[in-house]
């Protein structure tokens, strides 16, 4: 960031306050200049930082000046990390949160799609409810493994709005065959820890441990659905998974009580599914498709590709 | 940006142009980095998957128990799979599966050279499956889709595959072709297609 870059700034929050305060282009210079080049604040949250300072000085509200606040965006405009951006949006899911460091996780949406949130603990904001629309303003972009976030923090200022958000549909629709069913399939369980959703491996569980009461059961299949061009993982559901396969959460413990193993009931589901053609619709999760919908595709037209065949 | 090993998919190839595909390569020094095979058409693959009908099992291990299955395409080539030890469920259902059958396989390609100095292809499988005809008629149709998108790219296009195809390949790419039509019309003999 050059001191032109930050003197084009200050001349701006200048003009913001130059009729409420007694300040000077150089004084406001000097603290983009501190918070940039010392505390190495990225130049939006400087600027952002700067603003509030005066206007607490002058007593007035960040409503009353324009033009002052970040880029307005839509979820599916977030295509990079550390921008600092106002969203509205809904929130759509809220999750478990895994650390104390986090206050709520979950889901937010607007017309354009979804993204993940996180609120940190430390930044003492308001609890948001789900299904509840929010004017969220200064709230900072993040990107894992390609997927987008954004984060509430210290900074963030939330607004309920007293108003209806249709949310987009982000769902995926696949189509290919399922070539491989992952470890942690089939008949599983879960630790029994209130509010936890790991899955149990040799009885335990990576947050909890060796939990005092048994598990609970559950069903869920992670397999590749592959087109010969693509893969995409898939996790299918207790529900899903017993509609793709036939084998309901009672049967498979009693396959397991019988066979005194529950792995019978994933080599079964193996025989039942693997090698076999599926589209799948669903939201995506990071890597994975949640599958909302399964069903067996009809033949292609093959006579279609036949005349493609025959023309090249 | 983190990279994370990411499965490879699995390529739709007939059997005579898999067969052909006799150049296996690494991209990178590292023991555990994946083998390809060079497909003819032009494309890479550490994976394919099959349906086809399993023709023959046979035990050809001398101490231990080795599979052999033969699958045969729409189009009279044949893949050869081989499971051993280390490809427990893939050898137990090579040994229990009554031929002829329709099976689903998923594997690694693998090159074998003969004494006489042939190099044979074969899939080591990571799984097998019975499956029923629609299965195996859909397969046919994708993967003629799929070989013909590798010829028309081979064709106009000039990706680092297709340059290594042109290379270390003197196959004529059309023969490709002339299979995905065969195995395409050998859809329309069976009974369900002629209904119209």
């Amino acid at each position: 960031m050059t001191e032109t870059d930050l003197r084009t700034h200050a001349e701006d929050i200048y003009e913001q306050f130059s009729d409420q305060l007694d300040i000077s282009v150089e004084e406001i210079t000097e603290r983009l200049e501190t918070l940039v080049n010392e505390y190495k604040v990225p130049t939006s949250e400087a600027r952002r930082s700067v603003i509030n300072t005066y206007l607490d000085e002058a007593g007035m509200d960040r409503d009353d000046i324009m033009g002052g606040g970040n880029e307005r965006k839509v979820v599916s405009d977030v295509d990079r990390a550390e921008e600092w951006i106002d969203l509205k949006a809904k929130v759509v899911d809220l999750w478990e949160a895994r650390s104390d460091a986090v206050a709520q996780v979950g889901l937010l949406g607007d017309e354009t799609g979804t993204i993940k949130f996180t609120k940190w603990s430390k930044s003492d904001l308001p609890t948001l409810e789900e299904g509840k629309v929010y004017e969220l303003r200064n709230v900072v972009t993040d990107e894992y493994q390609g997927r987008y976030s954004v984060k509430l923090n210290r900074t963030t200022t939330i607004e309920e709005l007293d108003e209806e958000l249709e949310v987009g549909d982000d769902e995926v629709a696949i189509e290919g065959a399922l070539v491989d069913i992952q470890s942690g399939s089939g008949l599983i369980k879960r630790c029994p820890e209130e509010g936890c959703t790991h899955v149990l491996q040799n009885g335990r569980c990576p947050e909890h441990g060796e939990p005092e009461e048994d598990g609970e059961f559950d069903l869920r299949i992670k397999g590749v659905i592959d087109d010969g061009n693509q893969v995409h993982e898939v996790i299918f559901n207790r529900e899903m998974t017993e509609s793709l396969t036939g084998i309901t959460l009672e049967k498979a413990q009693e396959m397991a009580m019988d066979a005194l193993d529950t792995s019978v009931v994933a080599e079964e589901m193996h025989d039942r599914v693997l090698g076999r053609y599926y589209t799948v619709t669903g939201p995506t999760l990071g890597r994975y498709v949640l599958a909302n919908e399964v069903e067996e595709p009809g033949m292609p037209d093959h006579e279609a590709v036949l005349i493609k065949a025959r023309s090249i | 940006m983190a990279t994370t090993p990411t499965r490879k998919v699995a390529r739709r190839v007939f059997a005579r142009e898999f067969n052909d595909a006799t150049y296996t390569f690494k991209e990178s020094d590292d023991d555990r980095a994946p083998l390809y095979v060079l497909l003819p058409t032009g494309e890479r693959a550490n994976r394919i998957f099959v349906v086809g009908t399993l023709t023959e099992t046979e035990d050809v291990g001398q101490d231990s128990e080795y599979w052999q299955g033969r699958i045969v395409g729409p189009n009279g080539g044949t893949f050869f799979t081989y499971a051993g030890q280390y490809q427990p469920d893939a050898a137990s259902m090579l040994r229990e599966l009554e031929p002829p059958e329709y099976v689903a396989l998923v594997g690694k390609p693998r090159t074998y050279e003969t004494d006489d100095g042939d190099i044979n292809v074969s899939v080591r499988p990571e799984s097998i499956t019975a499956v029923d005809e629609a299965v195996r008629n859909r397969w046919v149709v994708e993967t003629a889709e799929r070989t013909l998108e590798r010829i028309e790219a081979f064709e106009n296009g000039s990706s680092e595959y297709i340059q290594m195809a042109k290379s270390e390949y003197d196959h004529p790419i059309d023969t490709y072709r002339e299979q995905a039509i065969e195995a395409l019309e050998s859809l329309d003999s069976q009974p369900e297609a002629t209904a119209d």
